[in-house]
């Protein structure tokens, strides 16, 4: 027994908590920085390849762009799931997973038409990134405003 | 633990006539591989959606039980039926094609377990035969209950694979003796120790396992060694763990015969974690694995304890723990 003494309703979850395996935090940080690092360094591939015909400015909004598409392309051909069952924050975190946040959810509700299904539906994971996203960009902007940047 | 009042039911006649099953590609990849009578190539079962999928894999199990005891469908008293998905429209939109009287019921996983006790009680209430299935679907649940497919994420070392997979059952009251009989059952009640992490299913189940397991015991007198093996429906391996240390505590050593259906399911290679979860697992197992042994003769004395979940994304989301419920037939031959 994991526990010494009695378990009982009280200490259940302390119980289960001792009891059940652990995410192995050093192997999922390595692999999350190994995946993430790699789509940042593609992005950068971008950046530099795009500033041969654009500014610097237009060539990273253009990196972003196409990182994107591709994660889209990804999602669509059910590769990107697979990638972020291990790299797991290294591919949620970067452009790319938010590529992946939109799609998955608009491919999968498709079942249920444009309007109920992709309409409804393809925000239902990336939504509270926006929401969230934008009030706290407002409240640090009012703050900017207030005591001066 | 607590102990009230008896909860088990006896049974007389009650035979299982036939099993049949539907089971996924990735349940027929595991390690009950040619064990199913109808193993899908491609999960989308030549439908448009993965609902009507699950469906038709309804249809086609209650079907085949049918098919397979040698009945017609006419002969049929009752279909008791049910699923994981909300108002449980899989078992519900299958049984438009059956002329028998339906039953749709719920309790997560132990579903299929349920529905064994129900028409075993109409069996000795006058009903001739009565068809009992589960099932489910790993990408019905998945959305329902988790995320959509294709989202990329780190999945939990403790969570569980959903199985896809329908069990029908085929119960009568007039058959050969040398069919396995129902004998009894123990009706579960709802326990609820606190478990939040919806992906520690097998945690927030094993008190009501425990609950039930020993309840049984109590109330027929017998000992966990009276039995060829005792099935838990989807504990997976550490819900499993955690019963035998709970089971323990009660003064009943399980541990040299419990197995679950969800943990063996799967290799673990498939990377299922904790083993398979799902409606689908018992009904699976029981009518693929555990029906044939009694037939053989390998086991002549079994226990079936379908374990189930009963929370919604709307209860766990608004912060409430998981309780859990199972139910228990005694199985002879």
């Amino acid at each position: 027994m994991a526990m010494n003494g009695e378990i009982t309703r009280d200490n259940y979850k302390a119980y289960v908590f001792e009891k059940m395996p652990k995410s192995s935090h050093w192997k999922n940080m390595i692999w999350a920085f190994l995946i993430g690092g790699t789509i940042c360094a593609i992005g950068q591939g971008f950046i530099f390849l795009y500033s041969i015909w654009f500014s610097t400015q237009d060539a990273s909004v253009l990196a972003s762009a196409t990182l994107v598409f591709i994660a889209a392309m990804l999602t669509g051909f059910g590769v990107y799931d697979k990638i972020g069952r291990f790299a797991g924050a290294g591919s949620t975190i970067p452009i790319t997973g938010f590529s992946n946040a939109v799609v998955s959810p608009a491919l999968e509700f498709r079942a249920e038409g444009y309007i109920y299904g992709v309409g409804a539906k393809m925000f239902l994971v990336a939504g509270p990134v926006i929401v969230n996203g934008v009030t706290v960009s407002v409240i640090i902007a009012l703050l900017t405003l207030l005591f001066g940047g | 633990m607590e102990y009230y009042k008896k909860r088990t039911l006896s049974f007389s006649n009650v035979y299982v006539t036939e099993g049949y099953t539907v089971a996924g590609p990735k349940e027929n990849d595991g390690r009950y591989k040619g064990f199913f009578d109808f193993a899908l190539e491609d999960d989308m079962f030549a439908q448009n959606t993965f609902e009507r999928a699950e469906r038709k894999m309804f249809e086609h199990a209650i079907e085949g039980a049918i098919a397979k005891a040698n009945l017609d469908e006419r002969e049929v008293d009752a279909v008791i039926a049910g699923d994981l998905l909300n108002q449980i429209v899989s078992a519900s939109f299958a049984a438009k094609k059956n002329h028998a009287g339906f039953l749709g019921i719920y309790n997560a996983c132990a579903t299929f377990v349920e529905s064994l006790i129900i028409g075993s009680s109409m069996l000795n209430n006058g009903l001739e035969h009565v068809v009992c299935a589960a099932g489910s679907h790993f990408s019905t649940a998945e959305r329902q209950y988790r995320y959509p497919l294709e989202l990329g994420v780190l999945r939990s070392p403790v969570t569980q694979w959903t199985a896809t997979g329908v069990g029908a059952t085929v119960l009568s009251n007039r058959a050969e003796c040398t069919l396995p009989r129902i004998t009894r059952a123990t009706l579960g009640r709802v326990v609820d120790y606190g478990v939040m992490d919806t992906n520690n299913m097998g945690a927030a189940m094993a008190p009501s396992a425990c609950d039930t397991l020993v309840t049984y015991f109590r109330d027929t007198q017998t000992q966990p060694n009276d039995y060829d093996v005792i099935y838990t429906g989807d504990l997976g391996k550490l819900g499993s763990d955690i019963l035998m240390d709970l089971t323990d505590q009660e003064g009943y050593d399980v541990s040299e015969k419990l197995h679950d259906c969800g943990a063996s399911l799967y290799w673990d290679e498939q990377q299922t974690y904790q083993g398979g979860s799902g409606a689908a697992c018992s009904a699976l197992v029981f009518n693929s694995v555990l029906l044939g042994r009694m037939r053989r003769g390998e086991y002549k004395r079994i226990l079936l304890a379908g374990t189930g979940a009963l929370m919604s994304p709307t209860t766990s989301f608004q912060g409430d723990s998981i309780p859990a419920i199972t139910h228990l037939v005694e199985v002879c031959i």
